[in-house]
């Protein structure tokens, strides 16, 4: 492997660096971060002739060849109006910050309850440590996945759930990239342990406070026990010169729920992979997607709903408006497993192309193994808007209006999935913000 | 509540005057020069086979891009149109019933009419309607359709059968209340029922205040809407005029006894490439 081509040898430096620090964290943390820097060394980034199909749309090589600064302090400290400002969807929820992968207190709050915990995950590996020794990095595996493997070598803090009942609140969780003058990376890690019966909402706000480039490696690993239900929001709001790559890792045990609303309007180049297994009998997942691309951006979602055990459901529908020369892949595999019997499955991605010059890759796929499954999939690689467009202004309506009706009605079989009020506002006004080429016209009718 | 507002006097000079026009998809001429003149009060029956220009003189009318005007001119009200975006035509008073409406999702059918009539209203120099009034309204117009109620909830043709797609269109026009209706193929796919109610929406709407030109493969929908004038659209001209009586023989005796002979179709074919 050359130093040129990948800038590899930084990682080496930092990690080197950071053992001293290190020596504080119990063995088992030790070995997993080493084996996860290990894979990454072994593996490097899915780039030239280690380009598989997994990567055949999405090129990595602007994240490999720069070289990223391991933040040793928060790069600006941030006050309560600032954080209520930006992200004003919380009140009522816990609330935990990071700035450059450092928590900060003062803008935190954490609503107990009996019989839950919610901790950083610093804390964590000291105060329930055999729990978080059972299921960190259990669901998303160091050896696994380079990006990953780098995530465990590296992440410094991040959040631990360990619900037994129903949470008091959501817990919202806010990954904050301060403005650098040099590329910094930071590793947001989550886990959730929602035991037997246990509800918890989750979300996560991933943003920057500048607009120069800046890389996101997160990994979330979700565990939900026997009838668990775990709603996972995530909002990714990060500049468009940031590069992003994600991992959601959500492991449902029997007859467990979990709904998700991913919702993407930032990032430059971002590849998020949500991996999600069904490991117990009767599971069911509901994933729903937005994402809003403009300018030169590159959202990647790669998901894939592994049905292990029988009876499981699985219902994907993700969205998209593209404006501009951006560009949105979407691969999604459904595995059904030998056994898997009685699996019902369908995925479906919709996108709207604003411009003539925007790209949508769309790829459905389903491989089955059972007997006896419901599966299916549709996509709409993407209708240029021109047909509904021309409908609309036959009425009456102006161009303006036109297209932001059509964005808002498309967005809104989405974003009307979104349970939290405030936080649907909040992302509708984002779509609106994201795509100002189309903000003017009139007053839209209630 | 429909028309009250419309004092203007008819006047004598045509609503709709099409003057040789000449329209192409490419590299295709449809419409080779056709003439049509629609006064208020009237109703236009166009009649043609399929491929005969129908459909692009509607579209055309009405704004939709995609089509260039090579000759010709369309007038409207005294003045041109042809620079006109679709949206401004709409407010001068012309409405299209698509042959295909289109489905818009997350619209929903009452959001999207509200945008439209206020967008139109506010055209006539019309105050805004309050909420409520706007709702008593859409009911009534809503039950003079047979429309049911839950469809006003619902996303603008998502999920709608090819009937109720087509009497929301009928339901907008009502709603929407232009001078200049366009009905594309309006009866196609409608069962009997369906024509009926159809058929019923446009005789209501119909009135000497408003013109109205609708575009029909068959006979059927005359027997419920009669026109007073029918013309014979073949390969992009009007080759025949008449009142309603030149529906029933083309009925009986189909669309081939007024193709031009061979040889004059070659001569209009090779005038047609001459022009710009």
């Amino acid at each position: 492997m050359t130093q040129t081509a990948e800038a590899t040898g930084r990682y080496v430096r930092d990690f080197d660096a950071l053992r001293e620090q290190r020596d504080e964290e119990p063995p088992w943390l030790r070995d997993l971060r080493r084996e996860g820097f290990d894979y990454f060394q072994r593996m490097g980034w899915p780039i030239d002739e280690k380009r598989d199909e997994m990567w055949k749309y999405t090129d990595a090589r602007p994240i490999a060849r720069t070289e990223f600064r391991y933040p040793l302090e928060p790069g600006t400290s941030l006050s309560e109006g600032d954080v209520s400002a930006l992200l004003p969807f919380d009140e009522g929820m816990s609330r935990l910050v990071f700035v450059d992968g450092y928590y900060a207190p003062e803008i935190s709050r954490i609503l107990d309850a009996d019989n839950s915990s919610v901790l950083r995950l610093e804390e964590a590996v000291r105060e329930e440590e055999s729990l978080v020794h059972g299921h960190l990095g259990r669901y998303s595996a160091a050896g696994h996945d380079a990006s990953v493997g780098l995530n465990t070598a590296f992440f410094r803090d991040g959040v631990f759930i360990r619900a037994d009942g129903a949470l008091v609140a959501p817990v919202h969780v806010v990954y904050i990239t301060s403005d650098h003058v040099d590329p910094v990376v930071t590793y947001p890690r989550t886990l959730v342990v929602a035991g037997k019966k246990a509800e918890v909402t989750l979300i996560e706000t991933f943003l920057s406070l500048g607009l120069r480039n800046h890389f996101t490696d997160s990994a979330t690993e979700i565990a939900l026990g026997e009838g668990a239900k775990v709603t996972h929001y995530r909002a990714l709001l990060e500049n468009t010169e940031s590069y992003t790559i994600g991992h959601v890792r959500p492991c449902l045990g029997p007859g467990s729920t979990y709904k998700s609303v991913i919702y993407e309007a930032g990032s430059g180049l971002m590849r998020l992979d949500l991996e999600l297994l069904i490991e117990g009998e009767g599971a069911f997942a509901d994933l729903k997607g937005l994402y809003v691309t403009t300018g030169t951006q590159h959202l990647d979602n790669l998901v894939s709903i592994d049905h292990a055990k029988p009876y499981g459901k699985s219902r994907l529908y993700y969205k998209g408006i593209l404006d501009d020369e951006s560009r949105a892949v979407f691969g999604g595999t459904v595995y059904v497993q030998p056994g898997a019997d009685k699996t019902d499955a369908y995925q479906e991605d919709k996108n709207l192309l604003l411009s003539d010059r925007a790209e949508a890759d769309s790829k459905p796929s389903l491989e089955i193994y059972a007997d006896d499954v419901k599966c299916g999939h549709g996509a709409t690689a993407g209708a240029v808007a021109d047909e509904a467009i021309f409908y609309l202004r036959s009425r009456g309506i102006d161009e303006q209006t036109a297209s932001r009706l059509l964005i808002k009605g498309f967005a809104s079989e989405i974003l009307d999935e979104i349970e939290i009020e405030p936080l649907r506002v909040f992302l509708e006004e984002r779509t609106a913000s994201a795509l100002p080429r189309f903000s003017g016209g009139r007053e839209l009718a209630a | 509540m429909a028309s009250t507002n419309n004092k203007r006097p008819i006047l004598d000079r045509p609503i709709l005057d099409i003057r040789n026009l000449h329209v192409s998809v490419g590299d295709n001429e449809i419409l080779r020069g056709m003439d049509l003149s629609v006064s208020l009060g009237e109703v236009h029956a166009i009649m043609g086979p399929n491929g005969s220009g129908k459909s692009t003189f509607t579209n055309v009318v009405a704004g939709r891009p995609g089509y260039t005007i090579t000759k010709g001119e369309i007038i409207y009200e005294g003045e041109s149109i042809l620079g006109m975006f679709p949206d401004e035509r709409a407010r001068k008073g012309i409405f299209l019933a698509l042959q295909y409406p289109v489905e818009l999702p997350g619209i929903r059918n009452r959001e999207f009419l509200r945008t439209a009539l206020e967008a139109l209203r506010e055209a006539r120099g019309e105050t805004k309607l309050a909420i409520r009034e706007f709702n008593k309204f859409l009911e009534e117009r809503a039950k003079a359709m047979d429309f049911e109620p839950d469809l006003m909830k619902r996303n603008v043709n998502e999920g709608f059968s090819g009937g109720e797609k087509k009497r929301n269109e009928i339901l907008q026009m009502s709603v929407l209340d232009p001078k200049l209706a366009l009905l594309d193929e309006t009866d196609s796919g409608l069962d009997i029922d369906a024509l009926k109610v159809v058929s019923r929406g446009v005789n209501e709407f119909r009135g000497p205040d408003k013109a109205i030109v609708l575009v029909t493969h068959y006979q059927r929908i005359l027997n419920y809407i009669k026109p007073d004038f029918v013309h014979v659209l073949i390969e992009g001209r009007i080759v025949r005029s008449g009142g309603s009586d030149l529906a029933q023989e083309l009925e009986a005796q189909g669309y081939e006894w007024l193709r031009e002979p061979p040889e004059a179709e070659a001569e209009s074919v090779g005038a047609g490439a001459q022009s710009p």
